[in-house]
């Protein structure tokens, strides 16, 4: 493990801005940032380990867990509001059995709140597994997670 | 060979371009169709996307709202010579919404393959930067100074100002950052045109560099813009392969650089200083100012950091003259300003207009209204610190002082309309939970204000010791604008006054709480 973290993180060290993009890597390569992550940057980055911890704390991006094999982000900021995110999130809050925030117990699908995707003009919006949906509502949001 | 546009842009691609793109090719296979496919970025009719345009004897004909499932209709329709399908809007350039614009920034953005320089060069792109390399720095700076532009991220400072403060600065460093991390709700323009016509942005961020004299650039983008990242990363390939980046800008004595810094999904950094100490691989902690990133930005050194709008500005600026984008505008708030409708409005989209026209013609002649069809009740401006305003106030001009006589401000020109749906209590108290969410945590007026408010509000809904929170809220209000560091703080209070300003009976105890008591 400790290995193959050196071997993602390394190519960043002296880069502008290098944890932050070194983390967004990991992630991407791991699907979360595994705890040995921080010593392995401290030690690379020539940082303390409450540095890095301070920064992957910081930054919504940056999980310590993986997400469910479904991942689902709605926007909750106002423009969706006005067109009824919050309704929507109740939805599939009953649909999903789960909150906003959780993941289920045989990690099939992550639900979390988003602010803002850009998507303002065709809101509610949501994204599932990378995918954006505009004019969202829980059938077209159900019918991704299914697919 | 016709020619078909499918566009590219996020919000085309959240209701199924890319499905109708594929579909669109493969039934052209099918029926041994000649077609080209260029996708570009949107018009900004997004309440017409996905929108397919052919390209017929010289004009582009439109067809909207296009699905998969309607693309072997299209061709039975002959859509690609023909302009009879139900879908069919006829020619996109004379749709009313586009023709009453006044696209200067936004000139390309829908028009051109986005990352076709030749079609860019074609368009106008490139006069800028080729005028701006037979010019001193002080020419210019004075081109912008003399345009009026003001910062089009939200504070408005004006952008000469900035730019002859890092130009005078002396340091063998500077640095031209973009910020590209447009967290409000409500706003698009910034990804509408980095997918659009990305290389306006690299354009502007070139003569930025020229007129300041900084050899490197940074776009600081934010990570949900997935589709932005991709076209900006393809552009600025282009653009080093063509000299428009690199040691010698186009065949210039002058060297510019760029890249794209992906952030990681935090709102604060939006603010300057959040942003440098973010982009220097940091917690995005807010810096007291001064000093100025003018003088002392990324990694110390003069730093000239600006929204996309703001440097995608630039080139027409410097290709017509700083009098002519003057010409724009009303009193001290010149030039045209990217307005985009979103929330609860018929015609959502992308309005480039010259300030000072009405809110009410943005919301009912543009946007038609809500979405919803009930009657319009609110409309938050410049996004989520942005205050919320009623009907009767509809008719101010839309400019940086009169809005600011009525304790609003333009922002990044974004306008979320609400129907009579809405309880502006919640929207008082989401402002805080935002906040709380999203504050860097610094400043104690900010950090705690925000979850003091979230429960004032709380005790407000409830009808709890409903006066005293009432006069408590006005005073949490009144410190966190006089105490916080920077704007997220310092202007939370924004939406949570106006609401209660212009739609106090929200904020009464409901009855049933009343009744109870």
């Amino acid at each position: 493990m400790t290995d193959k973290l050196h071997k993602i993180i390394a190519p960043f060290v002296g880069e502008t801005g290098g944890l932050i993009s070194a983390m967004h890597a990991v992630q991407a390569e791991m699907g979360y940032l595994p705890e040995d992550v921080v010593p392995v940057a401290a030690e690379l980055f020539n940082i303390t380990k409450a540095e890095v911890k301070g920064v992957i704390s910081f930054y919504a991006d940056f999980r310590d867990q993986r997400a469910g094999a479904n991942h689902v982000r709605v926007c909750v900021a106002e423009s969706c509001q006005s067109m009824g995110s919050r309704e929507l999130v109740a939805a599939l809050e009953e649909r999903f059995a789960l909150k906003l925030g959780e993941t289920d117990l045989a990690r099939e699908l992550t639900i979390e709140p988003v602010y803002c995707l850009g998507l303002c003009s065709v809101s509610p919006a949501a994204e599932v597994n990378g995918k954006l949906v505009g004019k969202a509502d829980a059938d077209k949001i159900a019918k991704r997670v299914e697919a | 060979m016709i020619k078909i546009y499918v566009p590219l842009d996020s919000a085309a691609v959240a209701l199924g371009a890319d499905e109708v793109a594929e579909a669109i090719l493969a039934e052209a296979q099918k029926r041994d169709a000649s077609v080209q496919m260029v996708r570009n970025g949107s018009r900004g009719m997004h309440w017409l996307e996905p929108l397919v345009e052919v390209e017929q004897g010289g004009k582009r004909i439109g067809f909207a709202n296009v699905d998969e499932s309607d693309v072997s209709s299209l061709f039975e329709a002959d859509f690609l010579t023909k302009a009879d399908h139900q879908s069919c809007i006829g020619e996109v350039d004379a749709h009313s919404f586009l023709a009453k614009q006044e696209r200067l920034t936004f000139a390309r953005c829908g028009i051109i393959d986005p990352l076709d320089l030749d079609a860019y060069a074609a368009q106008g792109g490139l006069a800028g930067l080729k005028r701006a390399i037979e010019l001193s720095r002080e020419e210019i700076v004075g081109e912008v100074m003399l345009s009026g532009l003001r910062g089009r991220g939200g504070a408005g400072f004006p952008a000469g100002i900035k730019w002859k403060t890092v130009s005078e600065a002396e340091a063998d460093q500077k640095y031209i950052v973009c910020n590209a991390d447009e967290g409000d709700s409500g706003t698009f323009a910034d990804r509408m045109i980095m997918e659009g016509d990305p290389f306006c942005l690299i354009e502007g961020m070139a003569i930025a560099g020229l007129g300041v004299g900084a050899t490197k650039g940074y776009i600081y983008l934010r990570s949900e813009y997935p589709v932005a990242l991709k076209v900006l990363n393809q552009a600025i390939e282009i653009a080093r392969e063509n000299n428009l980046l690199g040691e010698n800008v186009l065949g210039s004595n002058h060297a510019f650089d760029l890249e794209v810094f992906v952030g990681a999904g935090a709102y604060i950094c939006g603010e300057e200083t959040s942003l440098l100490e973010s982009l220097e691989g940091k917690r995005g902690q807010v810096r007291a100012k001064p000093p100025l990133p003018a003088l002392e930005g990324l990694f110390g050194k003069p730093t000239l950091v600006h929204n996309v709008i703001s440097l995608c500005s630039v080139p027409i600026i410097l290709a017509k003259g700083g009098q002519f984008y003057a010409d724009y505008g009303m009193g001290k708030s010149k030039g045209t300003l990217a307005f985009q409708l979103a929330g609860n409005i018929a015609h959502g989209g992308l309005v480039e207009k010259a300030f000072g026209l009405s809110l009410r013609t943005l919301i009912e002649d543009f946007g038609g209204g809500t979405r919803s069809g009930r009657p319009f009740r609110a409309v938050q401006i410049g996004g989520p610190l942005g205050a919320y305003l009623p009907e009767d106030l509809l008719d101010l001009p839309m400019d940086y002082e009169t809005l600011a006589e009525h304790g609003a401000g333009v922002g990044h020109g974004g306008l979320v309309v609400f129907d009579d749906q809405v309880n502006l209590r919640e929207q008082a108290h989401y402002a805080f939970e935002f906040c709380a969410e999203e504050s860097c945590g610094k400043c104690t007026p900010c950090r705690v204000g925000a979850v003091r408010g979230t429960e004032v509000m709380e005790r407000i809904a409830k009808g709890e010791d409903w006066a005293q929170n009432m006069v408590l809220l006005d005073d949490l209000c009144e410190l966190m604008v006089d105490g916080s560091l920077c704007a997220m703080g310092g202007m939370t209070p924004i939406p949570v006054m106006s609401a209660k300003k212009h739609f106090p009976d929200d904020f009464e105890p409901d009855h049933a709480v009343r009744a109870a008591e």
